[in-house]
């Protein structure tokens, strides 16, 4: 007979409000096999903790349930209490009777009915619990990064510092992401280049990082501490062991048709290219579909040109297969498609463009090298308009229903940046709510408004007309109420972020969960920001929410820390709740090896002892260090000779049987 | 008579309080579940959650013990198709409970009375939706007497 | 003279819990963007602009919006509602509003016998029909 001890908290009043702690503690007690209870306002406090392991030495109980919150919450927690007081840690159960039931009912009647009802079946189970001894593996120490962008950059040299292999992989052909395409950065005005490229360089210089631009991930398999992973290197078209960045190509190429992508579009490109002069690598690719050799076979310049024959226009896509330990999601943002807000006219009108497009218009090594002039006839503007929240805080299906977050900064900037190269040119912002929340933020804002003369109208723009060599701007001073007619020259959208549209394949592939706007989920929204729920998969900048540059530097070198607390483990322990086969009713019918998602069962012959003959017999064998305990294969298993460690089929039983008492 | 018989009826659909047993897999559902919690949604104490693994660790025979054992509502919630913490464990959720749907049904088990559903981590106000949903039905399909064993008494 | 009454905030009071059964939308998504006001083409005819007249609603204030002159300006083009950020459909609103007003008997905004006097050779048939509607029982 199993002695068990049953632990209530109170969780301050978050339980004790709505459930009777008192019936739940008399219910228990009369329990089979319930030996001891106890109820404490914090359970999970250092005295809760010590109730229960001097419970276990005292009662010498065998069995332990915890009556608290989620287990996901604080299930580790006691299991080390329990641990400590020498009881194997896996014999030890939790009721959640907070997130399950007091935080969900209102009837204290009812809450504590199903508290006692949850603390039985807990109970229940408990009685049938088995010790458990996770196993070890050991740990690929290397990282991989995914995304080369300012979050990935930061990722792989904290990681590559600490001493350990970093890949990271980019998909366009040079690092750098969004920031690079960035002129000024909020709330200091430093060069975003300025900062990045240094970065850049460290990142490609670093012994321990290696640099696979051009290339993609595309298959993910195995676990923490054990990943395996297919990386596509795309055809560059180039040697990279050849090619030395001189850059005679690009001048040569005679296809220059291409728009840039750097370059928002805002001019062309040939059709080998590396996207930005401090490009990391510095090494051109060949775009394939606008290359003339390509399309017609005929041309062949660049190869003719280039005086180390890098060009290589037989190259294949290559497929690396790499191991790793912890895998880094960094794979950024991008800016919702405006052909929806046709009022807005950004796809008629040349003159109307997003914030991503200003940055290039005023940025020094831009398309105009740095002279804001409008797009369409290369202009000075004099009055520009600047709209914010295009698709942010937008419930219609047009939009995206959270605040971008980094639009009210940057709009400032561009206005402080527009006032200070034309202070003759008027600055008008059109905003719902300005929202400043950071450090120097706020003054950054309001010196767009008292020291730049920045109008800010509160309102919205309805329609813009394009009249004339102007832009008709109809819009609303909310406040005052008054209906606004301005004749711009140019019109700015702010327009929202959104998850790289390929998130959820990625997602998929990892295993990892989005939300419902794409956006990577944490472990938890708190107290695990950077983790993922797939253990060793780790998540850093806008991949999980939109965000500015410090906050994903910040949150790019947690993940980093992470990581590095897997990476610098020679062994982990595995999760001990895994199938096992009981050989004496396996048929050898192996249907579970073809329905196990990791290939953890394999086939293994077994000597058996039939009327005095020895047979020869086929039957299942779970790999535990590759089984991840999904329990999917007792099921398949006909003669049901699986079962999983932790959650048996008698436990789980005798937990619809308590439930239902 | 059958007003009497009815106003009975009526007493009793009163009276009744269902049993919801709901199996949610670890990773979607239940924290779907931890989520509705967090957010202080309001869904009836009828519902009682067990977690496994995956919702591939549901056995058939476990929503038939829970009917045999008075359960007037079996739910299993798992993450989205293509979501699978275990990578494909729900796509053989979808199939075994779709034939255990037609198998209920042949043995006269109401179809509201059994759901298999899709619940991700972040959708707490979908948990405490599906609960509603199919306690409302339950509450009027009344207690569960087909497959209900007698010698076992809530 | 600004007068100084006290406003309690009242989204629960009767009248504007009916109009939001009646039009189906949500009072409460308005953010007080003005996008609404901003595309009216109307507007120029509105003593109370559209995103005011959520506000008021939000505040409970419904009989100034009832004596209001802009809910009968209101063409009910839609335009509002197409772009609105928050998906809150005012024309729908405004038909609540219009309609509280001539439900009530003897209450019809135009009267009939008038109408032939007010018409003007090129109004075509449809816009008589949808005046009738909005304006009369």
């Amino acid at each position: 007979m199993q002695r068990v001890g049953v632990f209530i908290c109170w969780c301050g009043t978050n339980i004790s409000s709505t459930v009777n702690i008192d019936e739940v503690v008399a219910a228990v007690k009369n329990m089979p096999g319930v030996v001891y209870s106890k109820d404490y306002q914090y359970m999970c406090s250092e005295v809760g903790q010590n109730l229960v392991k001097d419970a276990i030495k005292e009662h010498n109980l065998t069995r332990v349930v915890v009556a608290a919150c989620s287990p996901r919450m604080h299930e580790s927690t006691f299991r080390k209490a329990a641990k400590a007081a020498g009881l194997n840690p896996y014999l030890l159960e939790i009721a959640n009777i907070r997130e399950h039931c007091s935080w969900v009912h209102k009837d204290k009647k009812a809450a504590t009915q199903k508290a006692i009802s949850l603390t039985k079946a807990a109970v229940a189970k408990a009685i049938l619990n088995q010790p458990l001894i996770p196993g070890e593996v050991g740990v690929e120490q290397r990282a991989l990064v995914i995304g080369g962008g300012i979050a990935g950059i930061q990722t792989a040299l904290d990681i590559a510092d600490a001493g350990y292999e970093v890949d990271l992989v980019e998909k366009t052909p040079s690092i750098g992401g969004k920031m690079a395409q960035l002129d000024k950065t909020f709330p200091t005005l430093d060069c975003s280049a300025c900062i990045l490229t240094p970065k850049m360089v460290d990142a490609s210089m670093h012994d321990k990082i290696n640099i696979y631009s051009y290339s993609e991930v595309e298959e993910v398999n195995g676990f923490v501490g054990n990943f395996e992973v297919v990386i596509k290197q795309k055809a560059r078209s180039i040697d990279m062991e050849k090619c030395t960045g001189c850059g005679i190509c690009l001048a040569k190429c005679p296809a220059k048709t291409a728009l840039s992508e750097f370059e928002e579009g805002l001019s062309k490109r040939a059709a080998i290219y590396t996207p930005f002069p401090q490009a990391v690598p510095n090494v051109p690719v060949i775009d394939r579909e606008t290359c003339t050799k390509f399309r017609t076979g005929k041309c062949g310049v660049c190869a003719k040109v280039c005086p180390t024959g890098a060009i290589d226009y037989e190259q294949k896509d290559e497929r690396l297969n790499q191991k790793y330990g912890a895998i880094i999601v960094t794979t950024g943002y991008d800016l919702i498609n405006l052909d929806s807000f046709g009022e807005y006219q950004y796809a008629d009108h040349p003159d109307v463009i997003t914030g991503l497009e200003f940055e290039r218009l005023v940025n020094a090594a831009g398309p105009t090298a740095g002279k804001l002039v409008r797009p369409s006839d290369k202009k000075k503007p004099k009055k520009v308009v600047f709209i914010q929240c295009v698709g942010s805080r937008d419930k219609s299906e047009r939009g995206k229903s959270y605040c971008s977050k980094i639009c009210c900064m940057y709009t400032a900037k561009h206005a402080m940046l527009l006032r200070d190269k034309y202070p003759d040119c008027e600055a008008y912002v059109f905003y719902i709510d300005v929202r400043t929340a950071g450090k120097g933020f706020e003054e950054f804002q309001r010196r767009a408004v008292e020291n730049y003369g920045v109008n800010y109208i509160k309102g919205m723009v309805g329609k813009i007309f394009p009249t004339g060599d102007k832009l008709k701007v109809n819009g609303v001073d909310a406040l005052s109420g008054e209906v606004l007619e301005i004749d711009a020259d140019m019109v700015v959208l702010a327009s929202a972020t959104q998850a790289k549209p390929g998130a959820s394949d990625v997602g998929r592939m990892l295993s990892i969960s989005t939300d419902r706007d794409n956006f990577f989920t944490e472990a938890h929204p708190k107290l695990r920001p950077v983790e993922t729920h797939c253990a060793g998969i780790y998540l850093a900048g806008a991949c999980q929410g939109p965000k500015d540059i410090p906050e994903t530097v910040a949150q790019a070198s947690a993940a980093a820390a992470k990581a590095i607390g897997i990476l610098s483990k020679s062994k982990l322990v595995n999760n001990p709740c895994v199938s096992q086969v009981d050989e004496s009713v396996c048929s050898g019918c192996l249907a579970c090896t073809k329905m196990c998602p990791y290939e953890a069962i394999t086939e293994k012959m077994v000597e058996q002892k039939v009327h005095g003959k020895i047979r020869r017999r086929r039957v299942a064998e779970v790999n535990a260090a590759l089984c991840q305990g999904c329990g999917g294969c007792t099921v398949t298993c006909r003669p049901g000779a699986i079962d999983l460690k932790g959650f048996s089929n008698k436990q789980i039983l005798a937990e619809v049987d308590a439930i239902c008492q | 008579m059958s007003v009497i018989a009815n106003n009975a009826a009526v007493k009793n659909a009163q009276a009744f309080e269902p049993l919801i047993v709901a199996f949610c897999c670890n990773w979607c559902s239940y924290a779907g579940a931890d989520l509705a919690g967090t957010s202080r949604l309001n869904y009836p104490a009828n519902i009682k959650i067990i977690r496994v693994p995956c919702s591939c660790r549901v056995n058939a025979n476990f929503v038939l013990r829970a009917f045999q054992r008075g359960a007037d509502g079996v739910i299993i919630a798992g993450c989205h198709p293509g979501d699978c913490h275990y990578m494909t464990g729900n796509y053989y959720t979808r199939r075994r409970f779709s034939l255990l749907k037609n198998l209920l049904a042949y043995v006269g088990i109401e179809e509201a009375r059994f759901k298999v559903d899709w619940i991700s981590a972040s959708e707490g106000n979908k948990f405490a939706d599906v609960m509603n949903g199919v306690l409302e039905k339950v509450h009027k399909l009344g207690p569960n007497r087909k497959l209900r064993d007698s010698r076992w008494r809530r | 003279m600004v007068s100084r009454e006290k406003i309690t905030p009242d989204m629960a009071k009767k009248e504007v819990v009916r109009i939001c059964e009646i039009s189906d939308e949500n009072i409460v998504d308005c953010m007080q963007c003005g996008k609404c006001t901003a595309g009216c083409p109307a507007v120029h005819g509105m003593d109370i602009l559209p995103h005011q007249v959520i506000r008021l609603l939000q505040l409970g204030q419904i009989d100034q919006l009832l004596q209001s002159e802009a809910i009968w300006s209101c063409a009910a083009c839609f335009t509002c509602a197409s772009r609105c950020p928050r998906a809150v459909d005012i024309s729908k609103i405004m038909e609540a509003l219009r309609l509280t007003l001539v439900r009530v008997k003897g209450n019809n905004r135009l009267d009939i016998e008038k109408v032939p006097k007010l018409l003007d050779k090129n109004i075509p048939q449809q816009a008589i029909v949808s005046g009738f509607r909005k304006y009369v029982k």
